[in-house]
């Protein structure tokens, strides 16, 4: 019997598989085809201080094994998720994170300290790296001193596991994890999207309403398996990986980068039922190389 | 209830240059009850460049023989791959997904299709059809070559029809038609499906008659399930999903 679980701080996960924000919902969109409480977590959708309607159609774009989104984090309000949604999903027998965002540092700690005292929320994702809105989000990810910033902010606040999600978008990602991590993060996600954009030859206008957004799915895979690396090579917190993961290979390649846990993204939109193939994919992976433990993976690329 | 089934091809009928009909044969598990309208993210696997599931209307169902017929247009690479299915070969569909046309409250019913829109009309006019109301279709393409299924649209009840280039039935758009033109329609209920700018123009029309006006939108989807929100069209409530809260929308609830 091979022992799937995996520590993120405080946080015990079942397995390293996760879901990734913007591409869950909620959890309960993916009911009718998986067993939510078979995953290692989920983390929900990008959740603001006030209601946000994101930004206008269209908002995807499909790119050469990827797509482009620039949704723009619309969504109900914090005040709204604790009402309606956190009531319906507070039951799932697995990690619940909320991902945070915000245009300023205190939209981004009022909605954290009231997330702070939901019992079945034991963590946020901080999300410093969404490319999709014009003030805030990425523009704390991609300069040191704001991550820093906005870091130390809510974690005077936010007292359970604080799960800062990074940019790749930025010239060197180590040094803004390392930043993070001093100002009290308790484990790093990456990458969030990179920023790209599309523009139809034949009517000559850009495919995006916004018109540049975020690249995600199989594309990104090579530069997030790096980041991850360089990241996990600078830090002392677990790392959570993430960027084009499809299958358990996948999983694999981040976990033996570095990656304490992984998050299933874009995947998920083209098998709704990819994440338990994963988890059952690293299954069989620990048992025909006769390894234990899926710890044993973490860090574990042989280089010599 | 959503289901993810693999289907096999039995039937890889093309109609056109650009149009096919794919018979699916569902397997082990039974088919679910559809509403018309409703559709299915249909995987593609095999095309560079495609990487996302298709959304495609549910274009016929029959339950005795347990199938599924997609009419596909080929506009893309994604599409290209379905139109080119082999008889025995699979298809894996999520599916059913969203919400469908509503039953009228009148029997007097006109289904108005252009180009790739008349595919949920099919298996909505059957679906009138066994609730004892006769559909009437109003069909608008470009030119004749573009006329697919008449005969299966004829089974079901009358078919009217435009072509931009007057080379079949009423020259012009949909709106040009007589059945139209007169002072007062004979019919209570237009469900529709097509491009935006005919539905847009028939919207008006319905407003201005005081008809009812379903339209099926066709937004780009990523999930096709509600998780991404890429698929939004403004409402009177704010942005929502065309995958759950449409395809199929009350003309007056949406911002046009």
């Amino acid at each position: 019997m091979v022992d799937l679980s995996v520590k993120i701080g405080s946080l015990e996960l079942k397995n390293p598989v996760m879901t990734a924000s913007g591409t869950f919902g909620y959890g309960e969109e993916y009911e009718d085809f998986i067993d939510i409480n078979a995953l290692g977590g989920i983390v929900v959708k990008g959740t603001t201080l006030h209601p946000r309607q994101g930004n206008d159609y269209p908002r995807m774009a499909e790119t050469s094994m990827g797509m482009l989104n620039a949704v723009g984090l619309q969504n109900v309000g914090v005040d709204q998720f604790i009402q309606t949604i956190y009531p319906r999903i507070k039951h799932y027998k697995t990690h619940i994170l909320v991902n945070v965002s915000g245009s300023t540092v205190e939209e981004y700690v009022e909605t954290a300290a009231k997330i702070n005292e939901l019992d079945a929320i034991p963590g946020i994702e901080l999300n410093i790296s969404c490319p999709n809105v014009k003030e805030g989000g990425m523009a704390f990810g991609t300069s040191c001193p704001s991550a820093i910033a906005v870091t130390s902010a809510v974690r005077e606040v936010y007292k359970k596991h604080l799960m800062l999600k990074l940019s790749p978008n930025v010239t060197n990602i180590a040094e803004i994890a390392k930043g993070v991590e001093g100002a009290g993060a308790d484990s790093v996600s990456l990458i969030n999207t990179l920023l790209g954009m599309a523009i139809d030859a034949q009517t000559r206008r850009p495919v995006l309403s916004t018109i540049t957004g975020g690249l995600s799915g199989a594309a990104v895979k090579p530069i997030a398996l790096r980041m991850v690396w360089q990241v996990a090579n600078a830090v002392a917190i677990p790392v959570i990986g993430m960027g084009g993961i499809s299958t358990a290979e996948d999983a694999i390649e981040f976990m033996l980068a570095g990656a304490s846990a992984v998050q299933i993204g874009t995947a998920n939109f083209i098998d709704p039922q990819i994440t338990i193939k994963i988890i059952d994919g690293i299954k069989s992976y620990l048992e025909k190389h006769q390894m234990d433990s899926v710890q044993a993976l973490i860090g574990g690329m042989v280089t010599d | 209830m959503k289901y993810i089934h693999d289907f096999t091809v039995v039937g890889n009928d093309r109609q056109t240059k650009d149009f096919v009909v794919l018979t699916l044969q569902a397997g082990a598990e039974a088919l679910p009850e559809m509403q018309p309208g409703q559709f299915a993210e249909v995987r593609i696997d095999g095309a560079p460049g495609a990487y996302l599931r298709r959304p495609l209307s549910i274009h016929d169902v029959d339950y005795d023989k347990q199938q599924i017929k997609l009419l596909i247009q080929e506009v893309g690479k994604g599409t290209k791959v379905l139109t080119q299915q082999a008889i025995g070969s699979n298809v894996n569909m999520v599916y059913p997904l969203g919400k469908g046309y509503n039953m009228p409250d009148s029997k007097r019913v006109l289904l108005v299709g252009g180009g790739c829109g008349v595919a949920p009309l099919l298996f909505l006019g059957r679906h009138l059809k066994k609730n004892g109301i006769t559909p009437r279709f109003l069909i608008g393409t470009r030119t004749a070559a573009n006329l697919v299924r008449l005969d299966a649209y004829s089974e079901l009840g009358e078919v009217m029809v435009t072509t931009e280039d007057g080379s079949a039935g009423t020259k012009g758009y949909v709106v040009n038609h007589p059945v139209m033109r007169t002072q007062q329609p004979d019919f209570d209920w237009i469900y529709t499906c097509g491009p935006e700018p005919m539905m847009r123009i028939l919207a008006k029309y319905a407003n201005n008659h005081n008809l009812t006006c379903q339209v099926s939108l066709e937004n780009h989807m990523a999930c096709g399930i509600g998780a991404c929100l890429c698929c939004i069209a403004p409402t009177r409530d704010g942005n929502k999903c065309t995958c759950t809260d449409g395809p199929v929308f009350d003309s007056k609830y949406l911002q046009w």
